[in-house]
């Protein structure tokens, strides 16, 4: 026992001011509660609301200036084909990497969450959650090695004399290009590799849930592994993969350094709202960008929430 | 055991969960082989030869070490500031029910939910209009509001499964808020927060999103490898510096794992 341990006299003022936040519970939770609110509630709130503002604002090209007038015309501005281009592109990739996302997480996430004990439990934990938390930028960067000319890919694919396949894909117009680090299909891997852990992760929680003879009862009955699989796992497993897909969709709305250094130089979203506020210095315009994948966003929790998807993270 | 067969996976299964796991770790590995290759120029594969000289090169650059000083520093401090806040509104939402409670949950989370860029943009056109210079601070600024959520996960889960008597009968031993705060609810959550705290630390190492619109001139260390990657000066340096990186963020996930394998909440899942 220390000496600071010992009860303290009940007149010091240290234990006055704790038995008078004993009795009212309600001035202890203001107590904690006035910092991070002092901090998110004002600081990052306010920011996005003068964010927000902004985007009602227009943006005079000749003159290069803000002009402070509330207006539409900056949202309106984002229905133009080029722009409204971007967003549609956008949109289609973070379907894409989801849907991808979701196939190549399902197997990995059943295998740990019904087959793997103890170690191996462990094993296939860390296995998902290292290459989640590892260095964003030295993963692109393992893949600009992957995906150059140079690279593995190309030389796999020349031992295994399948190079005529490799370049008969790149020819190919929106997905290819001149290497697979300057194509569609390069954007979409990355995408893909960077946030498939975000979709293990869920799935297998939603998986872990289901008790093992509901899969027994299911052969008992005489349905095989697909229509186990169809009737019985896919449903239980769905809140799990909607939750998974929140990360991997808004994520990919959102990011702006993955299509910069790895894709063709059609823009993305982030891409937009970089450019527009950097070298364009048009804020107006910038901010209506970065609206959509909040706005997409809002909408597709909603969604999300009636599959249960809350429940699952 | 009439369902015997079906307590082992199917080949299949087994084959495309670890194909799947594959997939998530050779570009790692890829990692570690080019850090030792004679190739200066390309991304050349299989490499022409190996050598250990470039580790010698990234040592005695300047640049790298002030990236990763002004990295480390700034994740430390950022660090402090989410334990703190995350801590506090961790004890606060735990067990309390009150009006606004999930406007506040809401809150937390809402850093980490929305893009990056969005975070990004709206703390430099903030700091912009409140003219405020790009500094060392606003990168910190920057980066503990989306690591808040990271401490406020692990702390919640912890301060949950705490039973609230203990704090009850230290109150009745006499001791007050303070020292209750000290030797009761501290030494229960503090694996907890530690774990938060590492993973708050790498999450804040790793940034680059929030902290190209929050820098000035300073240069994290991802800031570094983003202008290497965009244009590159010396490739065999940038290699032997993503397999640093790739060794020091194992240390505090490892760290994070093993300090709460024991309990039900999971430390890093949804980073």
């Amino acid at each position: 026992m220390t000496a600071s341990a010992s009860p303290a006299s009940p007149d010091s003022l240290a234990s006055r001011a704790s038995a008078a936040l004993w009795r009212s519970p309600r001035l202890l939770l203001l107590l904690l509660l006035t910092p991070p609110l002092l901090w998110l509630g004002v600081v990052y709130v306010g920011s996005l609301a003068a964010l927000l503002a902004q985007s009602f604002f227009s943006f005079d090209d000749f003159t290069a200036q803000v002009t402070y007038e509330l207006t539409l015309s900056t949202y309106a501005e984002l229905l133009s084909p080029a722009n409204f281009d971007i967003i549609v592109r956008t949109v289609t990739m973070a379907a894409l990497v989801t849907i991808a996302s979701a196939i190549l997480a399902f197997p990995i996430a059943y295998y740990a969450a019904r087959y793997a004990k103890g170690r191996w439990k462990a094993f296939f934990y860390l296995g998902v959650m290292l290459p989640l938390w590892s260095s964003y930028l030295v993963k692109i960067y393992a893949w600009k090695m992957i995906l150059s000319k140079e690279g593995i890919i190309s030389w796999a694919a020349d031992k295994l004399h399948l190079g005529w396949l490799l370049d008969a894909w790149l020819s190919l117009p929106v997905v290819g290009g001149n290497s697979l680090s300057v194509s569609a299909t390069g954007t979409f891997l990355v995408f893909l590799y960077i946030w498939l852990p975000y979709m293990i992760l869920p799935i297998q929680a939603a998986l872990e849930r289901v008790p093992s003879n509901l899969i027994e009862a299911s052969y008992d009955l005489g349905g095989g592994p697909g229509k186990t699989f169809r009737h019985v796992l896919l449903p239980l497993a769905m809140p799990g993969v909607a939750a998974g897909s929140i990360f991997t969709f808004s994520l990919t709305l959102g990011d702006y350094i993955i299509p910069g250094i790895i894709g063709t130089s059609r823009l993305f979203i982030g891409q937009a709202v970089y450019t527009q506020q950097g070298t364009a210095g048009n804020i107006p315009l910038a901010a209506a960008f970065s609206v959509v994948p909040v706005v997409i966003m809002a909408f597709y929790l909603w969604g999300a929430k009636k599959q249960g998807a809350f429940d699952a993270l | 055991m009439r369902s015997d067969k079906h307590n082992r996976a199917p080949f299949p299964l087994t084959l495309a969960a670890t194909g799947g796991l594959l997939f998530l770790h050779l570009p790692l590995l890829l990692i570690f082989a080019y850090a030792f290759t004679t190739e200066d120029k390309s991304f050349q594969w299989p490499p022409p030869g190996f050598t250990t000289r470039w580790l010698a090169v990234t040592w005695a650059r300047p640049d790298v070490w002030q990236a990763l000083t002004l990295s480390l520093q700034v994740a430390a401090i950022a660090t402090a500031f989410a334990l703190v806040l995350g801590t506090l509104c961790a004890a606060a939402l735990s067990r309390a029910r009150f009006f606004g409670q999930e406007a506040i949950t809401l809150l937390v989370i809402l850093p980490i939910a929305l893009p990056g860029i969005v975070t990004g943009i709206a703390l430099r056109s903030a700091f912009g209009m409140m003219g405020i210079p790009f500094s060392f601070w606003t990168i910190v600024l920057g980066h503990a509001t989306f690591c808040i959520v990271v401490v406020y996960n692990n702390a919640v889960a912890r301060f949950r499964r705490m039973s609230p008597s203990l704090v009850e009968a230290s109150y009745d031993l006499g001791a007050n808020g303070f020292q209750t705060f000290r030797h009761v609810i501290l030494p229960n959550i503090g694996t907890a927060l530690l774990a938060g705290g590492m993973l708050a630390f790498a999450l804040s190492f790793d940034e680059v999103i929030v902290t190209t619109f929050t820098a000035g001139q300073q240069q994290t260390l991802p800031i570094w490898m983003l202008e290497e990657l965009i244009r590159p000066h010396e490739r065999p340096v940038t290699n032997v510096v993503a397999m640093a990186v790739v060794l020091v963020t194992l240390i505090p996930i490892l760290g994070a794992y093993y300090l709460t394998r024991d309990g039900a909440e999971t430390a890093g899942s949804g980073k």
